[in-house]
């Protein structure tokens, strides 16, 4: 450039051109803009990164095409037996067979439940949907109401309808009949709805200044998180019918829905442990100062906020919870899981690819129940750091 | 409401309002109604086995148990051995379930979770995606798919997958290549494990600064690879790596590998893999860019900054989340059970427990064991993490 120099003794002659006007702009580097740009500083910045690009690529050639093929192209999707998915003239590939799953579906969701009373179930579900959408709307109206009904009201209600009310006309069905992704849901549901409340005391016992208190609770806790989910349904199955008087001995759907709740409260402690530990000490001294007590503190000044910032990490505990449930299989409960277990196995339907087919909807299921879950946590987590940064 | 103290000292609360008072009579009725309840539930079982007439006790441990274990890495036989040895070669079976999981997923863990934050698109996408998948499928349905849609469906014995180095892969499980020492293996192995011990104390060594971590290093490699090579010229022993064969019937030699352990195996690395992925990924972003970007100006590679700068700080961060997934994935070898992997649950508090019928002592010892590792665990873990503590002033 031909800037003059910073003496400015230097005198400018005619002869030296100087651009009063700037340059037109030149066209950006063809490599370094649009896709191609794209590509070359994502896919290929590097040697190692072509390599590595080119690898997956050849990984993904690998899974992709046959697992499509298998699970769309290659499917059957219609058909009253076995015949319809078996190898043929017409049809020379295996593929997934969904005939299978279309003929299981109402077994899938309500298991032996009598079919003339499914409607109850229907209307458990409506129930049970109204209730989740109330309480995970952030903005919706009356959230404490939308609360009371989840935790309080429809449990009970929901007990009446599946298990049944006489005097109501709603005739008793027997727990051992339910299956599917009833009794799923029902695990799962009794699990959120015990665990969060147990899940608080146990916290607030853990944190408690009384030693015994304490104590108890952090016994509880950490004898629950050291030992699997098996052995604590284990226990609930053959110990609680020992422990109890015969008279009192609970079916065992309940023993499975208490080793759950204990289970899943034991964890569901230590999240909220989390939350407590985040508010400020000042926070409760200034509660007292204002003449509060222990549990007014509690219940209008520290426990909203230490639920509001463990919300993520609550609903991450409640995925673990639903995917848990699938352990109710040991004990001889028909849930979601065990359903599938024991269609697959139909010799009605046997072929080679009705296991595959049954574990791969079985997989569809949890993976958009669960991965919805942790979509709406990570978005409340959004949420929080924008009310946080401010 | 408060009268004023007539002595002197603060004004005294009536008894009622006393928080010391409350609190003792608090945590007095709580025990006290605990220990109702306790006693309650014993006289209820007590009245329960009297009536069923189950045994107690912890007599049944030496009865002969009479069925056959699958994979026993001690001495068994179904007709002499007692429940007691049944219940060692199943927690044998479930700690090297755990030994060799945590070592595969620890390596799936940290490639995928490097990968995701790789700077390459389609690796990182593939990276989250995998994780996505994987976290958000129930671990038993995984299991069961990884048995009965994959194992069961391998190829007959005659049409075997050949892998590479000479193993087979086939609906029966998986045949290795094993390494034949003659009578020299016992040997070999009690100086692998001497070996261990002393590169241990190197280590302790080096870090207390009495030798250099050159000479750590060295004496390290000598101990491992020295001690059971002169154990095995002592007890002059003849190596041969012994090959699969195909015989008429089945493949015999070398290490024959259950598909229930394969199985196993593969779906705890895949699942507790992408836990570890989400770990080791929120510890490398717990790194401040400030490192990376220092490192790279001081003009080292993006591969020795990875290693060198970033991974050992986030260490620090990774590592309690890291052992609870390795807790998690010994405690989700329990799942053994759908599958027939005779670990320490399908054994004891399946079969010794249908055939004795003494529920409450078989879940109370499987329950201990667990409970055991756990605590173990935890306080080797409190001590390292004391140790890699940042000080701060």
């Amino acid at each position: 450039m031909t800037t003059p120099g910073a003496s400015g003794a230097v005198a400018v002659s005619d002869a030296v051109f100087v651009r009063r006007t700037p340059a037109p702009d030149l066209a950006p580097p063809f490599a370094s803009t649009g896709w191609i740009g794209w590509v070359r500083a994502n896919l290929f910045a590097t040697p190692f990164n072509a390599v590595l690009t080119v690898f997956t690529v050849l990984l993904l050639a690998w899974i992709v095409p046959p697992t499509v093929r298998f699970l769309v192209i290659d499917a059957v999707w219609t058909g009253t037996d076995r015949e319809a998915c078996l190898a043929s003239a017409q049809h020379p590939h295996l593929g997934a067979c969904w005939a299978f799953v279309t003929e299981y579906r109402s077994y899938f969701t309500y298991g032996s439940y009598p079919i003339d009373q499914r409607w109850r179930v229907d209307v458990f579900f409506a129930l049970l949907a109204f209730g989740i959408a109330w309480v995970l709307w952030i903005d919706a109206p009356r959230r404490g109401l939308g609360a009371l009904y989840f935790f309080a009201v429809l449990p009970v209600v929901s007990f009446f309808l599946l298990y049944g009310l006489p005097p109501l006309g709603l005739e008793i069905v027997d727990t051992a009949r339910w299956g599917g992704a009833l009794v799923t849901v029902v695990v799962a549901s009794v699990g959120i709805a015990v665990s969060l409340p147990l899940g608080i005391l146990l916290a607030l016992g853990r944190r408690s200044s009384m030693p015994a208190v304490k104590f108890l609770s952090v016994i509880f806790i950490e004898f629950v998180r050291g030992v699997p989910l098996i052995t604590v349904l284990f226990m609930a199955s053959v110990m609680l019918p020992l422990f109890l008087p015969p008279a009192w001995s609970p079916d065992k759907l309940i023993r499975a829905l208490v080793g759950v709740a204990l289970f899943s409260s034991a964890y569901m402690a230590e999240v909220v442990r989390g939350g407590l530990q985040a508010i400020p000490k000042g926070q409760w001294e200034a509660a007292a100062a204002l003449g509060l007590g222990y549990w007014q503190a509690l219940r209008f000044i520290v426990l909203p906020q230490a639920l509001r910032i463990s919300i993520p990490n609550i609903v991450n505990s409640y995925v673990a919870l639903f995917k848990d449930t699938t352990l109710v299989f040991f004990v001889g409960i028909f849930d979601f899981l065990k359903t599938i277990e024991v269609a697959r196995v139909d010799p009605v339907w046997a072929t080679p690819v009705t296991s595959t087919t049954g574990y791969a909807f079985a997989a569809v299921v949890y993976f958009i129940c669960c991965y919805s879950m942790s979509r709406y946590a990570s978005g409340i987590e959004r949420r929080l750091a924008v009310s946080e940064r401010r | 409401m408060m009268t004023p103290g007539a002595a002197s000292g603060p004004p005294k609360a009536p008894l009622l309002r006393d928080p010391r008072f409350r609190s003792l009579v608090t945590q007095v009725a709580l025990c006290v109604l605990l220990a109702a309840v306790v006693w309650l539930l014993v006289e209820a079982a007590r009245a329960n086995l009297a009536r069923t007439n189950v045994a107690s006790g912890f007599g049944f441990w030496n009865v002969t148990a009479g069925f056959d274990i699958s994979q026993t890495l001690i001495d068994y036989s179904s007709s002499s051995s007692t429940y007691g040895r049944a219940f060692w070669v199943g927690l044998l079976n479930t700690l090297l379930v755990a030994a060799i999981g945590i070592v595969l997923a620890t390596i799936v863990g940290f490639t995928i979770g490097i990968a995701q934050l790789s700077t390459n698109w389609l690796v990182a996408r593939l990276a989250v995606g995998y994780v996505q998948l994987v976290r958000n499928v129930p671990l038993l349905l995984q299991l069961l798919f990884w048995y009965n849609a994959v194992l069961k469906a391998l190829p007959d014995f005659r049409d075997s997958v050949r892998l590479p180095g000479g193993g087979y892969l086939n609906n029966r499980g998986l045949f290795l290549p094993g390494l034949d020492l003659g009578g020299a293996g016992p040997f070999v192995f009690c100086a692998l494990l001497a070996g261990i011990a002393v590169v241990a104390a190197l280590v302790m060594l080096a870090r207390r600064g009495r030798i250099g971590a050159l000479t750590a290093t060295a004496l390290s490699v000598l101990a491992v690879l020295g001690l059971p090579l002169a154990a095995f010229l002592v007890a002059g022993g003849t190596a041969s790596l012994v090959y699969p064969q195909m015989s008429r019937f089945n493949l015999y030699g070398g290490i024959e590998v259950l598909p229930e352990f394969v199985a196993l195996v593969a779906g705890l690395v895949v699942y507790t893999g992408a836990f570890i992925a989400e770990t080791v990924r929120a510890g490398l972003l717990a790194v401040p860019r400030g490192q990376t970007e220092a490192a790279l100006a001081l003009g080292l590679s993006r591969g020795v900054v990875l290693w060198r700068v970033v991974i050992p700080q986030a260490m620090r961060v990774i590592t309690p989340p890291l052992t609870n997934q390795y807790l998690n994935l010994t405690k989700n070898s329990s799942l053994a059970v759908a599958i027939g992997y005779p670990d320490l649950v399908q054994i004891f508090t399946g079969t010794v427990l249908n055939q004795t019928g003494q529920a409450v002592e078989i879940v109370a010892i499987t329950m201990a064991v667990y409970l055991a590792i756990s605590l173990t665990t935890a306080v080797l873990m409190n001590v390292y993490n004391a140790r890699v503590a940042l000080t701060e002033r």
